[in-house]
């Protein structure tokens, strides 16, 4: 059943999209050639793929362990772009570095970073009961302005003219590629890596198990003594640290420096990811790919068949909604049935 | 799941066998990329160099075939796109905004036998030239006739990002300004957005409140317009001649027309005299245009003043950043006589006396 939406979700997308196409006038085979396939062509486009998957299945893994606990972070996209900064500095403040310790001492700065950002809704919520999703929302639009502040100002490239960027950063401070001639990096690696280890703690560890009864019945969970607060803390200082993680592979590998612009919202292209691989490790791992693939469709049929750029936009929300409905329309029937003799008007 | 995808490819494929020969084979002589940063709908930015995309193709009709992508982040993405334009075939690829400049740089140096032009930037290689627009001339223009137009003497300024080339255009405006009217103050709202059309109302507001009876924009909305309509004050339009959005405040609008670059560029590469270049088109190339002037509220001699102002740029006898020019600081940035060259205009990161407020950076 836990495969049944996804599959079939994406199997009514297809169908519709053919039949969209079609009516607009394209060789609908085509459009969906060009779409899913064409982009995988040849290894570059398979390695694109993982390099677009990397940072959302790094954030979605981490929201997905916390919305399964009920807690909702939908602040990624910040926690992301602090972990950035946090990281991104040392290669700012040594553009010459050259030492084998800079890039792990980076990454670990990243996820400190984003955990730091996911600790401030953590506080707030188990301190002064403040709903997380918005704290975690706001605090967003803090780190991009924070981001801002720093390219046009004191982070600026000492001989870029002024303009909103970074130095780019030294070979010390980039993440090695894995396939030559490719984007490849490490990241990927990374992003696997965080995917079977929130498996492992998922099904395997006791922390696991908390989440999961925390988050189907508070009260049982209280009266089996687990502190929700502890959870709470846990799994947004986790999302918070994955996140920050994100970012600061963003920077150091395909980007290579901090611009004004570091992530186009996976944060929270993420929390579909999270939902349409059902808040599970492996499923974000398959789910992160699909959502890139179609980053990378709609590309293609933009340079190759002239299509409008919204194609990717209207297969990801088409998606999302078939995946909504299914899920609803499988676990409940609609029934017809004639309207009740009418109630008394309430008074 | 994978085995159903698997059948699923393989009947596409197969099905694509027919559609694929069903398409004519591309006769064109060059197929032309395009990167945009925004939307084409935009009326801004994006828009403008998208008409200069369509004016390669009604210029040069069957030789040339061009493509586009449009909202591409300058993130990650850039590369892939412009990779993927190479890839494609395109003889020549245009990538218009400055955070395209280091993705562009790699991507050529792959590609070394295609042409690459990037909008706004200052690196460039064998196969990559760069170009922008003298912007400022404009702006320059536009502070003269706020000088004539206003009473407060107070022009609200609506301002994107801190970055040289909106600075450039805020000094100018100040320069102009102070050439008819010496006490002239500008006062800056930055929204940090090209397009927030809920900011840049609020900010040309918050301007007007504050005594601004002219408001100026360097962002691409036209919401600062319809609001300085409302409140019956004037205004300059952005990038396009947006009259129509305030037929009551438009005085007139700095036009990016990007058409006669891209007309050149193509045919030079078609002819094969493409080489690397750094090109700085201003109102003399017609890059940079002046929107008709409204004569429903400027009177015929602000019009005549305006257009004579125009003609010395073009003609080389008025340069807007000719001394002398003293910094918000008090220190001389140009003496008299002497003209600000091209780096320190590429790299300003100062405002000129007259502006208030402290640059944010």
């Amino acid at each position: 059943m836990v495969l049944v939406t996804p599959a079939l979700a994406l199997a009514l997308t297809l169908l519709t999209g053919l039949l969209l196409f079609g009516a607009m006038g394209y060789a609908p085979l085509a459009v969906l050639f060009h779409f899913f396939i064409a982009p995988l062509a040849d290894l570059y486009g398979v390695a694109e793929l993982m390099v677009k998957a990397t940072p959302l299945v790094l954030c979605a893994v981490g929201l997905a362990i916390g919305f399964r606990a009920n807690v909702w972070n939908i602040g990624a996209e910040g926690q992301l772009t602090v972990g950035a900064l946090a990281g991104g500095a040392l290669a700012v403040w040594f553009p010459d570095g050259a030492s084998p310790l800079m890039l792990p001492a980076m990454l670990l700065l990243g996820i400190a970073g984003g955990m730091a950002w996911a600790a401030v809704p953590a506080f707030l919520k188990t301190r002064f009961g403040a709903n997380e999703i918005l704290t975690s929302l706001m605090l967003t639009y803090v780190a991009v302005l924070l981001l801002s502040a720093l390219v046009h100002g004191p982070w600026r490239d000492p001989g870029g003219y002024n303009f909103p960027e970074t130095v780019l950063f030294p070979p010390a401070a980039t993440l090695p590629l894995l396939v030559d001639g490719t984007r490849l990096h490490l990241g990927a690696l990374l992003a696997v890596a965080a995917v079977i280890a929130a498996w492992f703690l998922l099904a395997r560890a006791v922390f696991g198990f908390e989440v999961k009864v925390i988050g189907l019945s508070p009260a049982a969970a209280d009266y089996a003594g687990m502190s929700a607060a502890r959870i709470t803390w846990l799994v947004l200082l986790l999302s918070g640290g994955l996140a920050g993680l994100a970012g600061i592979v963003e920077v150091t590998g395909p980007i290579g420096q901090i611009q004004p612009t570091i992530s186009p919202g996976y944060g929270f292209t993420a929390i579909i990811v999270a939902f349409l691989g059902r808040l599970h490790p492996l499923g974000i791992l398959v789910a992160g790919h699909i959502l890139a693939l179609s980053y990378l469709g709609g590309e293609t049929v933009q340079v190759t068949l002239g299509l409008p750029q919204g194609i990717a936009g209207v297969f990801q929300g088409m998606l999302l909604f078939f995946l909504l409905a299914c899920d609803v329309l499988l676990k409940y029937r609609i029934r017809f049935s004639a309207p009740a003799a009418s109630p008394s008007k309430p008074a | 799941m994978k085995t159903t995808l698997k059948i699923l490819t393989a009947a596409l494929s197969a099905l694509l066998a027919f559609t694929l020969t069903l398409t004519p084979a591309a006769a064109q002589d060059l197929k032309i990329g395009f990167v945009y940063v925004g939307p084409i709908g935009d009326h801004g930015w994006t828009y403008r160099h998208n008409e200069g995309r369509r004016a390669i193709e009604q210029a040069l009709g069957g030789r040339v075939e061009t493509t586009f992508v449009e909202s591409v982040s300058e993130g990650q993405d850039a590369e892939r796109v412009i990779r993927k334009l190479a890839t494609e075939g395109n003889g020549l690829i245009f990538t218009t905004s400055f955070g395209y400049m280091n993705s562009t740089i790699k991507v050529a140096r792959q590609f070394p036998e295609i042409k690459f032009e990037h909008a706004t930037g200052y690196k460039r290689a064998a196969n990559v030239s760069t170009y922008i627009g003298r912007f400022y001339e404009g702006r320059y223009v536009c502070g003269r006739i706020a000088g004539r137009m206003s009473k407060s003497g107070v022009v609200g300024y609506v301002a994107s990002f801190p970055i040289p080339e909106v600075v450039r255009g805020i000094n100018a405006f100040m320069l102009g300004m102070q050439s008819v009217r010496p006490d002239a103050r500008i006062k800056v709202v930055w929204v940090n957005s090209w397009y927030d059309p809920g900011k840049e109302s609020d900010a040309a507001k918050a301007l007007i409140d504050q005594g601004a009876d002219i408001i100026a924009q360097h962002t691409d909305s036209p919401a600062p317009l319809q609001v300085a309509e409302s409140r019956g004050v004037f205004a300059f339009g952005q990038a396009s001649d947006n009259r129509a959005f305030a037929p009551k405040a438009h005085l007139t609008a700095i036009i990016n027309d990007w058409a006669p670059y891209y007309i050149d560029r193509a045919r030079a590469v078609l002819d094969g005299t493409w080489e690397k270049s750094d090109v700085w088109g201003g109102l003399a190339t017609g890059m940079v245009a002046m929107a008709p002037y409204n004569n429903d509220l400027m009177p015929r001699d602000v019009i005549n003043d305006a257009r004579n102002i125009e003609e010395a740029i073009k003609h080389r006898r008025l340069h807007p950043f000719a001394g002398p020019i003293t910094r918000q600081d008090g220190t001389l940035a140009a003496a008299k006589g002497e003209t600000l060259d091209d780096k320190t205009l590429l790299s300003m990161n100062w405002y000129v006396r007259g502006v208030e407020g402290k640059l944010p950076n």
